[in-house]
Formats: structure tokens, C-alpha cells, sequence
């Protein structure tokens, strides 16, 4: 059975390095997986999806509505953005981080309010936590990524040490202290 | 090994794998990374040229003197090399040359959603289509073969979900490069008449080989399921197909594009109660089954745009798909937009101001089209910006030669922004060009380009001087301003536009993403001094937005470069102070 993850939020706050760690835990755990991302223009700034599918065989690289299992947001708006997509008891992990789209910066629209209520009132599974704090507390504002997939990780049956490890491999040896920091952060146990 | 590898990623270890030698490539999205990788082997000269043409030429002369070659673009880009193409296809090549064209089915990054494989059949060349990354990688090694074995150049049709999905891939090592000996033949490789007219026949008799190959070639399977329903499927398509329909329908996937089979068609069709065709954008396996005789399902229940999905397949083939929860209410959009430092927004702004008509073109900077700046009107292609320019003036003379400027960027004046200027200067109008030098191919990632001084692989390289280059043509006015300067961007765009001759403005300052750029601490609000006049805002810079009435930097965003400084007159807006 094909377990979905979608990774949303800004373009530029680090979701590739998000779906490079999962890629590359999951292929460790000796599962089929496809990961599927957004390059170019839709990069500035702009709203952002990958896709991590894993499983016996994975077919589609994409993930489609009603399909997720989880969805990790990066930004509050962005896991309202992409509600749709998933499945029926599938579980939202996100930032309550807040980053105004240009809409709302030029007047054209107010930043909706509520929207973790508003999901939550449609009976679905939110896990809302503020990844911004715990990440400046593990050293930087740009391990907003690690914190979330520490969360992540608390929904999954892999230890995590194998986790640990996959971060290890993943990013610099200089940033790896700061990282694992945020991982355990990310999970409540630091 | 086993690894995941991005569908371009596989590419390139296929064509490294493959004894490829020579590859010269135009980054263009979502076909770069090819190239990219290519890079990091040893083994492979690779370059940037400074377009398509150029590249598919270069290409061309490398498989001409006996080594495997490479060259890589988007589906636009085969626009560009499409004059080579057509006559490299009766010419024939020496050692394997493969072409990369990736597809951007529903725009992610693009300005059409053109279907590469009607290049394929127009030029008769042979066009292979995998599916995913350990296809990429497969296919580009026997495409060589292909390539050598047929006397043809093979192209190769990624699309933006192959191209930018990782997945599998068991890889191997490199084989020995077999160089061939450079022979001279006239009769092969002058395109004169004379002797074009003889290697048509051979272009023709190539194509029912072909053909004959593509019946029981390894690049096309069945897949029998349940028999129902067929399905004729290829590329990404064939993954939503799987995905939607696993065992449940038989399947025919098409690893080869062009030329398609016309026996193993008719078989399978013969095999199944149903026969439906899924394919993105263009209904060319559907027409061709039609000219067999066949009836299908296709574009009758398919769109001819944008991208297609598991579900959309499953729906559209009677299928139910997954139910969802949804919010009911419209949330607002998050486009792309110019980032915080960006050296575009100084100099749009001031175009925004002189309420200028600004003709544009492909890059980054084509988001000085959306709010607050909208300051551009036009964007055609590579290039067009320059050469339309001419156009638009010669047809309205002073009536818009004070107020018009065409903007484009260093890569893409390279590519091909370079011969418009070369009609300014010979057909002479009174054209303002503004060149956005910002020392990098930006929208694609960073890639390095003939102004940049550094070849692909970062080390120092010819760097050709637009000041120079500009004078030689003929320009007397040839002006460079710092778009993060506000007045002196307002000064020299009025200047250059009242002059009654060409003109070009050069708007320097590097990528404000470039790693070697310097940032200055944020900006910090004196909240006593902010007035809440929003006269910052209008530069749509991300880092900034109102917060109770005042403005607010995100410190995570700004890069102090100062440009909304200039716009606020009560002075709330302070540098912000060095981080120890």
C-alpha cells in the first residue's frame, strides 16, 4: 500500500532538503519511493508542493486530492491551501508560521484567520506547532524543516536513531549539530 | 547501485555511462539539470552555450569528428535549434548524438505548453519517451546505439514530472568510449541540393526501418491485465494509468514516440473490448490509431492542456476517485514574485513611475509584469524584447519612441537579444534597450553565460563585455546606472528615452541569490517616524508588509538593500545594525 506525504509551503524555506531526507530514509527502509519537485519560476517566493510517495511500487511521482496521508506545511495559509489532497483521516502536521502572499501585502486581500479552527471544524487530524520558535532555539531560523520532520517522525513506526542517522547524511557536518537539535525539537524531547 | 536519482540526474549517468564526450547545452526549465550533472563527470566536456542552435551545432561537430554528443533544452528551445535539427536529420551523424527536450505540460515554468513530438516527426528523426528515472537512464544509453546503428540524431522527450521526480535507479559503469575516425563525405554532409536531394530518399527509407524497429524494440511493451479496457499510454501518463488501474486494464506503453508501430497496435488492439489513448497535451498516438482504423477514446474525454493525474485518468475512464474534505472558501493565491533584494525591482519601479510601455522578456524579470510594479506588456520569447521594440517604434515613430523600452537579460541577450540589436543599430530607430545585467542566468537556477566571466563548471572563462560588444555595433549610447540607485535609474531612463537614436541602458548589479553577494543587515522601522503612507509597498517587496497601521520588515527576508528607503520621506525606515 502507497503511503503519501506532501511537503507545502513558501518557495525558499527549505522543503527540498525536507524531501531529500525522507527520500533517502524511506529508500534506506527499503521501500519503493518517488519524490516529485517544483523547479524554476514557481520557486520565487511562490507556493510550493513535493511529493514523497513510498511503498511496495510506487507508480504516479504525484500526489493527487484525497490521496495524502500527511501533509507537512510549512506556513499556515499554504496547509489550508491544500486541504483537498488529503485522504480521508490523513493527518496535518504544520508550522503556525504566518508569511504574508503578495495579495495581502498590496492590500488585495486579508490574511484569512482561524484557518487551523476551520480545518479542525471539518473533523480533520492538525498538528500546529510553532517551527519557527523551536528552529531559532536549535541555532537557526532555517531549520524550520527539521523541526517539522522531527514532528513528522512521531507518526511514523521508524526509531528514531534512523532518522538521526538519515540527517546525518543529509545535510553539512557543520550544520549537523544544529539540525539534530532541531529534530529533537521538533519531537518535544529536548 | 541503487539509488534515487532525479529523472535529469539518471539522464546524465546514462549518457556518462554511454561514452558520451562532448555536451553543449542552453539551461532552460525543466531540462537544466541534464546538463548540470552531465558536468560533474570528468569525462564529459560540457559547456553552456549561449542558445539552443548554437548548442545542437556544437553537438553536431562533435559527433561529426567521431564522439558520442549531448545537447540539452526545453521544449521552447527546440524552437531555437529547430534549423539545425531538420537538416542534421538528412545529413546522419558519425558517433551517437542525443538530444534532450524536456516538456512543461502545465507551465510550471514556461510560456506555452508546445508539444515537442510533432519536432520529432516533422524532422523524422527518432524520438525516445521514458517514464521515469531508471528509464531516463536506460533509454540515454541505448539511444547511442539507436543513434549509431540508424545513421540519426535521437531525441530524447523528458517532461517536467520525469525531469524533476526522483526514483530508483540500479546504475552501471561506464563503458569504453569508442572514438571513430573523422572521414570526409561530401555527398553526407554538404547540404546542397545537389546532394540533399539524394539523401532525402535515405531520410524516408530510415523511417519504415524505423518503424519495422519500433514493432518489437525493448523501448515498447504490453502489458496484459484485465481485457476490457486497453490502454496506449507513454511517459508520466503511464504512471497515472498504473496507478489508476494496476492490473484491472491491459496496457501498451510506448517507449518510443516516434516513429510509432502500426502491427503492434493493431495487435493489442485486437486483444482488448476497449481501446483508449492517454497521452498529455497533443493527440498524436490518438491520430495515429485512428489512421489505422482504430476507435479510441481520447481527447474526446481528455483536455488537450495542462497536466494530467492519477485521478483525472480514473475519472475520465469511468473510474471514482477519492473523496476530500474542503474548506469552502477562496483563500488568496501565493504567485511567484520578485525576491527581497531583487536588482529588477529598483529599476521596474522607475519604469512603473514613468508610466513607460515596456516590451519584456524571458527571465526572472518577467515578474515585473504582476502587481504593485505591472510594468511590463509584453513577453514573447527568447529575444523578442529587442527586436519588437523596432517593430512597435518604426510603426508609431515619436509617438512612442520617447516612452518605450525593451528590458532583457544578460542570458537572454546572449541568446538571442543580440541580433535585434543588431537591427537597431543597422535599421536605426530611436529604441531604448535596457539590459538587466545581473551577472547570472537567474530564472533556471544560476547558471553561468558569456557575460558572466566563468564556465559551467565555475572556473574563469572569456567574459564579453556588453559595453563593448554594444559600441561595436554602433551605439554611441551606451549608459550603466545601479538599479538599487532610484534617482540616478529615474535620470538616465529619461535621458535615454528622449534621445532621438538608439540607445542601450545597462542595469548592473549581481543576483541578490548570487552566494558571493554581500548583504546588509535588515532594515529596521522607527515606528515613531512611519506615518503608515505605504509609499514603501509600492515596490511589492515580500519583506515588507503593514502591521498595525505601520510598516514591518521580515527580518528573514530583507537584505537592506535600501531601495524603500528611498521612497520614505519621514525617514522611518533605518539601516539596521551589523550583526556581531
Amino acid at each position: 500500500m502507497t503511503k503519501n506525504i506532501m511537503i507545502v509551503g513558501v518557495g525558499g524555506q527549505g522543503s527540498l532538503l525536507a524531501s531529500k531526507l525522507l527520500g533517502h530514509l524511506l529508500l534506506s527502509e527499503g521501500y519503493d519511493v518517488k519524490v516529485s519537485e517544483v523547479h524554476g519560476m514557481s520557486q520565487r517566493g511562490g507556493s510550493v508542493v513535493t511529493y514523497v510517495r513510498f511503498g511496495d511500487k510506487v507508480y504516479s511521482p504525484i500526489i493527487d486530492k484525497g490521496e495524502a496521508d500527511f501533509i507537512v506545511s510549512f506556513e499556515e495559509l499554504e496547509a489550508a491551501r491544500y486541504v483537498e489532497y488529503l485522504k480521508e483521516g490523513g493527518r496535518i502536521v504544520t508550522n503556525t508560521q504566518q508569511i504574508d502572499p503578495m495579495p495581502v501585502i498590496i492590500g488585495a486581500a486579508p490574511y484569512p484567520e482561524g484557518l487551523i479552527g476551520k480545518m479542525q471544524a471539518l473533523g480533520i487530524r492538525v498538528d500546529a506547532m510553532d517551527c519557527l520558535s523551536l528552529a531559532e532555539k536549535a541555532g537557526s531560523a532555517k531549520a524550520v524543516n527539521i523541526v517539522l520532520m522531527g514532528r513528522l517522525s512521531l507518526y511514523f513506526d521508524i526509531p528514531a536513531e534512523k532518522w538521526q542517522k538519515a540527517i546525518a547524511e543529509c545535510v553539512p557536518a557543520k550544520f549537523e549539530e544544529m539540525n539534530q537539535k532541531a529534530f529533537l525539537l521538533g519531537r518535544g524531547e529536548a | 547501485m541503487k539509488q534515487l536519482m532525479l529523472g535529469n540526474q539518471a539522464f546524465a549517468r546514462g549518457l556518462y555511462e554511454a561514452g558520451c564526450a562532448v555536451a553543449s547545452s542552453y539551461p532552460g526549465t525543466p531540462s537544466t539539470e541534464v546538463t548540470e550533472e552531465a558536468a560533474k563527470y570528468d569525462e564529459i566536456y560540457c559547456e553552456w552555450a549561449p542558445n539552443e542552435k548554437v548548442a545542437l551545432e556544437v553537438a553536431f561537430g562533435a559527433s561529426l569528428a567521431g564522439r558520442r554528443s549531448f545537447c540539452g533544452m526545453k521544449h521552447v528551445g527546440l524552437n531555437v535549434a529547430a534549423d539545425p535539427l531538420f537538416t542534421c536529420s538528412y545529413t546522419g551523424v558519425n558517433a551517437g548524438m542525443v538530444i534532450c527536450v524536456a516538456d512543461d505540460a502545465g507551465m510550471h515554468s514556461s510560456q506555452n505548453e508546445q508539444d515537442s513530438r510533432h519536432y520529432a516527426a516533422a524532422a523524422k528523426v527518432p524520438m525516445l519517451e521514458p517514464s521515469d528515472s531508471e528509464e531516463a537512464y536506460l533509454f540515454a544509453r541505448k539511444a547511442y546505439e539507436l543513434s549509431e546503428e540508424f545513421d540519426t540524431p535521437v531525441i530524447m522527450k523528458m517532461c517536467t514530472r520525469i525531469a524533476h521526480s526522483q526514483s530508483i535507479v540500479e546504475t552501471g559503469e561506464r563503458t569504453e568510449e569508442k572514438r571513430l575516425p573523422y572521414e570526409k563525405n561530401i555527398a553526407k554532409y554538404v547540404m546542397m541540393p545537389g546532394n540533399a536531394i539524394r539523401r532525402h530518399p535515405i531520410v524516408e527509407e530510415r523511417t519504415r526501418k524505423l518503424t519495422a524497429y519500433a514493432e518489437d524494440c525493448a523501448f515498447n511493451r504490453v502489458e496484459m491485465g484485465g481485457t476490457k479496457l486497453g490502454i496506449i499510454t507513454s511517459s508520466t501518463c503511464y504512471q497515472y494509468v498504473k496507478e489508476a488501474f494496476g492490473e484491472e486494464a491491459s496496457i501498451l506503453k510506448l517507449g518510443m514516440a516516434y516513429p510509432l508501430p502500426e502491427k503492434l497496435i493493431l495487435d493489442f488492439a485486437a486483444k482488448v473490448d476497449k481501446l483508449a489513448v492517454v497521452e498529455e497535451l497533443d493527440p498524436i498516438i490518438e491520430d495515429h490509431c485512428r489512421k489505422l482504423g482504430l476507435t479510441v477514446i481520447g481527447k474526446d474525454v481528455f483536455p488537450l492542456e495542462g497536466e494530467y493525474s492519477q485521478n483525472m485518468v480514473a475519472e475520465r475512464l469511468g473510474k471514482e476517485p477519492p473523496s476530500y474534505k474542503s474548506l469552502g472558501e477562496a483563500l488568496p493565491g501565493r504567485p511567484p514574485v520578485m525576491c527581497a533584494g531583487c536588482p529588477h525591482r529598483g529599476l521596474f519601479y522607475t519604469l512603473s513611475k514613468n508610466h513607460c510601455t515596456v516590451l519584456g522578456d524571458i527571465g526572472c524579470y518577467t515578474l515585473g509584469a504582476v502587481s504593485p510594479l505591472n510594468a511590463i506588456e509584453l513577453t514573447l520569447c527568447m529575444g523578442a524584447s529587442v527586436s519588437s521594440i523596432h517593430g512597435f517604434n518604426k510603426a508609431l515613430g515619436e509617438e512612442s519612441e520617447g516612452k518605450t523600452v525593451a528590458v532583457i537579460g544578460d542570458s537572454t541577450f546572449m541568446h538571442s537579444g543580440m541580433t535585434g540589436l543588431a537591427n537597431i543599430a543597422y535599421n536605426q530607430s530611436a529604441s531604448t534597450v535596457i539590459i538587466l545585467d545581473n551577472s547570472i542566468t537567474g530564472m533556471t537556477g544560476h547558471q553561468q553565460n558569456p557575460t558572466t566571466g566563468y564556465n559551467i563548471k565555475g572556473d574563469p572563462a572569456g567574459k564579453i563585455d556588453l559595453e563593448s560588444l554594444c559600441r561595436a555595433m554602433g551605439f554611441q549610447r551606451v549608459t550603466v546606472v545601479d538599479p538599487y540607485d532610484l534617482e540616478a535609474c529615474d535620470r538616465v531612463l529619461k535621458e535615454e528615452m528622449a534621445a532621438k537614436e538608439p540607445s542601450v541602458i545597462i542595469s548592473r548589479r549581481p543576483c541578490a541569490l548570487l552566494k558571493y553577494v554581500k548583504h546588509q543587515p535588515p532594515l529596521r522601522v522607527d515606528k515613531e517616524k512611519c506615518v503608515g503612507c505605504k509609499s514603501c509597498m509600492k515596490i511589492g517587496c515580500p519583506a515588507i508588509s503593514i502591521k498595525d497601521g505601520k510598516a514591518a520588515i521580515d527580518n528573514t527576508l530583507c537584505v537592506g538593500c535600501g531601495v524603500c528607503r528611498q521612497l520614505c520621506r519621514p525617514d522611518a525606515l533605518q539601516p539596521g545594525e551589523v550583526r556581531k
